[in-house]
């Protein structure tokens, strides 16, 4: 029945490259031969339609059994053949279509709209303008062309709102619990809500909170980078505070979210701009893993219910609130589409009628039974630390969504004041990614606690969708079509479909570690550094302070001001640029350029040949005794596989002078000199910030090397947009934010040390000579001519 | 009272425990009795009563040479070679042995009106010393007369502008030295012999030589065919340096030797050190109660305060001889003062080879014992310091006493740094080391430029240090470091045991329960004459 109604039509279908959307236009390909689809697909930013539904539709594994029975290219003909792709948006008037696409959505028999943003937390007026005015816009659209093809629209059980007790197949407004809002309003509220939001995020106020937050994490990253960073951070506060308006207007309606919200007035709207569009409403409730097709325990993408699970199995998630003998209502996908095909296939309803695809009435499955059935799987099956130690799953003790709530928000608040207070002290290498840890438990916890007030709801909802007119569908079809067609929500066994379907795909999609043994092969570092020391890549920069060597220019000042001071001068000197350091290290914070300029200046007047002659013993005496070994090393391998070496730094050209050797090239700051004496001006802007990223370009450019295949080495935020310039970034010994930023995006992270052993002087302070000779400061040196006669004999006793 | 010889004591119930040196630190073990012996090297010689004047005599009436002053005259081009850091061990107290020497031929130069002196410290591919080392060894008064001009300096053997090639022996050894002394109308090394391995023709052939000439004897082969490298009759070492000697003298440089020996005093006869070169059983309760408050203080010191009392140490030895002019007599002359202090004659063979290694060996003076140097100390010196045979028996075991830490000197050893995590990581076999890596290191610009510009080892010294023990390697069936660092241990290629009785059931593994057991009880330095 339900095959020979669908055969031979044109099915539209809105959505196709999500979960619900694959799968139908899979069964729809399988199932019923002679169909043609047309699919709308919204254009990706970079990729047409077409690309877009062969990368993200037809490549996914639902199509196996299809590519299978027809082969690769008897499977490539028959998409071909009866697959129409048109670009469409349900988010913007008309849909989007052009002519072809208007020509391609009047030919069809039947629509099926299952576009929708499903996510909990979208922003309002995301939320409204996909889900209230997508099913509008398809109407008015069809109105517009003339056409009454009928429409199946996929709703969601959930428009029933938060509420106890029978949720029959009814329209919205049909129920007596429904507050009638004015939809259109809804919308004009939604949409002034963004204006406002953005117009918020635009005062001064606003975006000096936005610039600190971004200072926070990036630290002196240079102007670029930061801006950019605060613009972020402010779309993100607009994002939050639309997803958060989304949730409060819903709560206040009694719907769990934005998305039950604009679904229940999407149908509200649906049913009254229909016109002549003969409309069927179909409601699942969660959809879940399949059953049986096109495979058992197919599923898309990480859902609703997946990151609650994969969170409790890492022992992650301890407690979800819930009502032991409350009723999840899941629904296996395939159930799902078998519904919406017969729907479709019925004549075209007269009046606007409701289907609800659910198993809570016909046959339930209770929280209690739930969370035993996934306890019993993760201690059979248990996820493993990386370490190989497996986790032990904690018991659930069916706690209230405020208890829960607040066990969270404390876990988050203390986690959030320690990452603070670690955050503040200079701490690097291992201890600093001690410090990222935190954050990253830290993140976790936001994450449980949002779970939990997005999911919690739903858990706790005890409403019970009742399934008459699907059962009623169900006993008018044949065996044929039941076989093709299943939607029977009793077919379910779920002592069977939850720890041998549904469970082992979640922890398949999640690709956590199921597996014990420490992973075998090599380490993800071992596989970066190799990648890192392959001979493709072109350039290696290096950065020298804390990168190369545990010093830096206050030290290297130090050094070289007290090589020829006087005992009491000494005392003196290292007192004042103590007392200096605070007032020093927070110019450093700020902006790194400004403290090198401010800092060099007290070269002025420093004899040049004394300084250079001074820099070649303090390269023994500071830099190499402070020198990383594991790092000069790294330098001298790249420069073995034929990369270009160039070390990048706001030191001085005197002071790096010796490292030259070490490097192909040098960029460094330079101080102008007059009759021999430094004016304590730089030449040039110090390669510091972004400064250092432009310098690092300009010379690939110039040498006509590729930054993508370049390594960089550097180990603090301010370095960012030397790290972020190349393909393969390295975070040498990373203070904490850097720390956290490489552990985000995946960076190697290397712990160079200094030589195990080597001497460490207390204070970067000179030798005293034994013939002290007039200061840094003060003048050159002045030699006695002598003859090496005269010499002789005074080297008599 | 005349100082006694050495001896070997028989270890029996009643011997008490016997001193191991170990690192920045000591230990004292009970040897198993009825099957141990000790060696204990000779008490120090008397030292000359007027080193000075000996010396000036020694110039006055050099052997087989004319006196220095008849070969001084204006006009000539003067130079003076001077033995590096490495010498003597512990540095000794002021004034060096250098400075008394070198006073005494700038005085005969003063005289003789010589105008163009240049000062070398003869450091081979050793690292540069610094100013206060210098300054220690030739005085402060030399420094400041000819330093500040240029007149006194490290040589650098990586100067390819400054070396002069002067001719192959008949083994085609090549021999390339500093330019200014073979163009010096006259050379004079100042020496200072602690073992029989030094002086010679090997003062001026291997501490003015480059890598193209040192590489020909310093190698895997010269020293497994050097049995050993310190008897210089069966010293493959020896014969090459000989061999160079000759080209050097036929090329017409003319070298003046000036040899000196100390005793081994190098604890003093005062003070807590003194216990240590002092035999077990005559240790007094005075001594007793030193000893152990000094190795209690030690234990509790972090190790780089403990590493800069122990560098701080100045030896108060004293010269035992000078000699002067040509060098094979004046060698002959030197290396019989040398074994008066030293040798001990012993009789056979040991299983089991005994030691502790104390914190400094030639190349850590003012610096880091790094494992390399653990190894070369104990299988390159120490296994060495015998005539005859081999302590211990061929297959027998070492056992040597020292913690081993995972610690370099960043600046005296980077090329050590590298050999350690890179060469030892991959092989430990002296041929296939030499074979696979060493030009690369002996090449390698940015050692170079260490070796030139800083105070680093040249980047293919940590290969000699290896090569320096391969004899041992062949030679013996195991090694064990009683107390070393686990993993420093185990890179060398060597078994770590934490206790001296672990180690000897260990050892019972290779050369059978009732082995016997030599401890060789050095420092003092001894040499065993073994029969």
């Amino acid at each position: 029945m339900i095959r020979e109604a669908l055969s031979g039509k044109r099915i539209a279908i809105t959505g196709s490259t999500g979960f619900l959307g694959t799968a139908l236009v899979e069964r729809l390909l399988w199932a019923v031969p002679d169909c043609e689809l047309v699919l709308l697909i919204r254009a990706g930013r970079s990729s047409s339609v077409e690309r877009r539904a062969a990368r993200e539709l037809f490549k996914n594994d639902a199509f196996d059994r299809l590519r299978a029975a027809l082969g690769k290219e008897g499977f490539e003909d028959a998409v071909a053949r009866r697959v129409q792709v048109v670009e469409g948006d349900v988010s913007s008037d008309g849909l989007g279509l052009d002519d072809a696409g208007r020509a391609a959505l009047a030919s069809c028999d039947i629509v099926i709209h299952s576009a929708a943003t499903v996510s909990f937390d979208s922003p309002l007026d995301g939320a409204v303008e996909v889900n209230l005015l997508g099913p509008v816009r398809i109407v008015e659209t069809l109105h517009d062309l003339g056409v009454n093809p009928h429409l199946v629209a996929v709703s969601t059980c959930y428009v029933a709102g938060s509420r106890r007790g029978d949720a029959p197949e009814e329209l919205v407004d049909d129920s007596p619990f429904f507050v009638d809002v004015p939809w259109r309003a809804e919308v004009d509220a939604a949409r002034r809500a963004r204006t406002d939001a953005e117009a918020e995020s635009r005062t001064p106020e606003m975006l000096a909170r936005f610039a600190k937050m971004a200072r926070d994490e990036l630290g002196a990253a240079g102007t670029p980078l930061l801006s950019a960073k605060t613009e972020h951070q402010r779309t993100r506060w607009v994002a939050d505070r639309m997803a958060e308006a989304g949730i409060a207007r819903a709560s206040s309606l009694g719907w769990p979210d934005a998305y039950a919200y604009t679904k229940a007035l999407g149908e509200r709207a649906l049913v009254e701009t229909r016109g002549d569009v003969p409309v069927s409403i179909v409601r699942p409730s969660i959809i879940e893993s399949a059953l049986a097709e096109p495979k058992a325990g197919w599923i898309r993408g990480f859902r609703m219910a997946e990151p609650v699970i994969i969170s409790y199995a890492r022992g992650l998630l301890t407690e979800f609130p819930g009502v032991p003998e409350g009723i999840i209502d899941v629904i296996p996908v395939d159930l799902v589409v078998g519904a919406i095909c017969a729907a479709a296939a019925q004549p075209p309803p007269a009046e606007p009628h409701v289907i609800q695809v659910a198993s809570g009435t016909a046959n339930p499955l209770r929280y209690r039974q739930l969370v035993k059935l996934v306890e019993a799987w993760f201690t059979e099956h248990p996820l493993y630390e990386n370490d190989g130690q497996p986790i032990a799953v904690p018991e659930w003790g069916f706690p209230g969504r405020g208890k829960v709530e607040g066990q969270l928000k404390r876990a988050k608040n203390v986690l959030g004041r320690t990452e603070s207070v670690l955050s503040a002290l200079p701490l690097r290498g291992r201890q600093a990614e001690f410090s990222a840890n935190v954050e990253s438990k830290r993140e976790e916890a936001e994450r449980a606690l949002s779970y939990v007030e997005l999911y919690g709801k739903y858990a706790e909802c005890e409403a019970l969708y009742g399934v008459e007119r699907l059962m009623a569908l169900w006993a008018e079809i044949d065996d044929e079509d039941r076989e093709h067609f299943a939607f029977d929500p009793h077919v379910i066994d779920w002592d069977h479909f939850v720890p041998h379907v549904h469970l082992p795909s979640v922890v398949d999609q999640a690709r956590v570690k199921s597996t014990p043994g420490k992973k075998a092969g090599p380490t993800r570092e071992v596989r970066l550094r190799g990648q890192i020391l392959s001979p493709d890549r072109h350039l290696a920069a290096f950065d020298l302070e804390n990168t190369l060597i545990a010093s830096n220019v206050v030290a290297s000042y130090a050094w070289l001001a007290s090589r020829r001071l006087s005992r009491q001068e000494r005392v003196r000197f290292v007192a004042r640029t103590l007392a200096e350091g605070p007032r020093l290290l927070s110019l450093d914070r700020k902006d790194r350029s400004d403290f090198l300029r401010y800092f060099y200046r007290r070269y002025e007047g420093a004899p040049a040949e004394q300084l250079a002659e001074d820099s070649q013993e303090m390269f023994s005496a500071l830099i190499l005794s402070k020198s990383f070994p594991a790092a000069i090393r790294r330098v001298r391998e790249h420069r073995r596989l034929g990369h270009r070496t160039v070390l990048i730094t706001g030191a001085l050209d005197f002071v790096i002078e010796p490292l030259r050797p070490l490097f192909d090239d040098i960029v460094c700051a330079e101080l102008s000199q007059t009759r021999g004496r430094y004016t304590g001006e730089l030449i040039d802007v110090p390669p510091t910030g972004e400064t250092r990223a432009q310098a690092m370009a300009s010379y690939a450019a110039a040498e006509g090397l590729s930054l993508k295949e370049s390594v960089a080495y550097a180990d603090s935020a301010s370095d960012l947009p030397m790290l972020e310039a190349v393909g393969f970034p390295v975070a040498v010994n990373p203070e904490t934010r850097l720390a956290a930023l490489a552990r985000k995006r995946g960076w190697l992270v290397e712990h160079f040390d200094k030589a195990p052993g080597g001497p460490r002087p207390p204070l970067p302070l000179a030798r005293r000579r034994g013939a002290t000779g007039p200061g840094l400061l003060e003048s050159i040196m002045n030699k006695e001519p002598a003859s090496s006669g005269a010499r002789a004999r005074k080297g008599r006793r | 009272m005349n100082p006694r010889p050495g001896f070997v004591l028989e270890v029996d119930k009643s011997t008490p425990p016997i001193l191991f040196h170990h690192g920045e630190g000591f230990r004292l073990e009970r040897l198993p009795a009825g099957r141990s012996r000790v060696i204990y090297a000779g008490e120090p010689l008397k030292a000359l009563k007027d080193p000075d004047g000996a010396i000036r005599d020694a110039l006055e009436h050099p052997v087989d040479k004319e006196p220095l002053r008849a070969l001084l005259f204006p006009g000539m081009k003067l130079t003076i070679a001077f033995d590096d850091i490495s010498l003597p061990l512990p540095q000794m107290r002021r004034p060096d042995i250098r400075q008394r020497v070198i006073e005494a031929v700038l005085d005969l130069a003063a005289e003789a009106g010589v105008d163009d002196v240049h000062l070398i410290a003869a450091l081979a591919l050793h690292r540069r010393m610094t100013e206060s080392e210098l300054r220690h060894a030739v005085g402060d008064r030399v420094y400041d007369a000819f330093a500040p001009d240029g007149l006194l300096y490290n040589f650098d053997a990586e100067d390819r502008d400054n070396l002069a090639f002067l001719g192959e022996t008949e083994k085609g050894e090549e021999v390339e030295i500093s330019k200014r002394a073979a163009e010096s109308d006259l050379v004079v090394y100042v020496n200072i012999n602690l073992v029989s391995m030094d002086g010679g023709h090997k003062s001026t052939a291997t501490g003015l030589a480059s890598y193209r000439s040192l590489r020909h004897h310093h190698n895997v082969h010269t020293m497994q065919h050097s049995n050993s490298f310190m008897d210089q009759e069966h010293s493959a070492l020896h014969s090459a340096n000989w061999r160079m000697g000759k080209v050097i003298r036929d090329a017409g440089v003319k070298v003046f030797q000036i040899e000196t020996t100390v005793n081994n005093n190098v604890f003093g006869t005062e003070g807590p050190m003194s216990v240590l070169q002092k035999r077990e059983w005559e240790w007094t309760a005075r001594d007793r109660a030193s000893f152990l408050a000094m190795s209690k203080g030690l234990k509790h010191m972090p190790s780089k305060a403990k590493r800069s009392v122990f560098n701080g140490w100045r030896a108060p030895m004293g010269m035992t001889g000078v000699h002067a002019g040509e060098i094979e007599a004046v060698h002959r002359l030197t290396t019989a003062d040398v074994y008066r202090q030293q040798l001990v004659p012993v009789e056979g063979q040991t299983d089991i080879l005994t030691m502790g290694l104390p914190y400094i060996c030639p190349y850590n003076v003012n610096s880091v014992m790094n494992p390399i140097l653990v190894m070369c100390l104990g299988l390159g010196y120490f296994f060495n310091m015998y005539k005859g045979r081999p302590l211990v028996r061929e297959g027998g075991v070492l056992i040597m006493s020292h913690p081993t830490p995972w610690e370099f000197h960043p600046v005296h050893h980077p090329s050590y740094i590298d050999f350690f995590e890179q060469v030892l990581a991959e092989t430990t076999d002296p041929v296939e080391i030499e074979k696979t890596f060493e030009q690369g290191f002996a090449e390698d610009e940015w050692y170079r430029h260490l070796y030139r510009t800083s105070y680093a080892y040249h980047g293919v010294h940590p290969f000699y240090m290896w090569y320096w023990g391969s004899h041992a390697l062949k030679h013996l069936g195991a090694t064990i470091i009683v107390g070393g660092d686990t993993r420093a241990v185990r890179r060398l290629g060597f078994k770590p045991a934490s206790t001296l009785q672990d180690a000897l059931e260990m050892a019972s593994d290779v050369v059978g329960r009732d082995a016997t057991i030599t401890h060789f009880h050095n420092p003092p330095i001894l040499m065993a004459d073994v029969s």
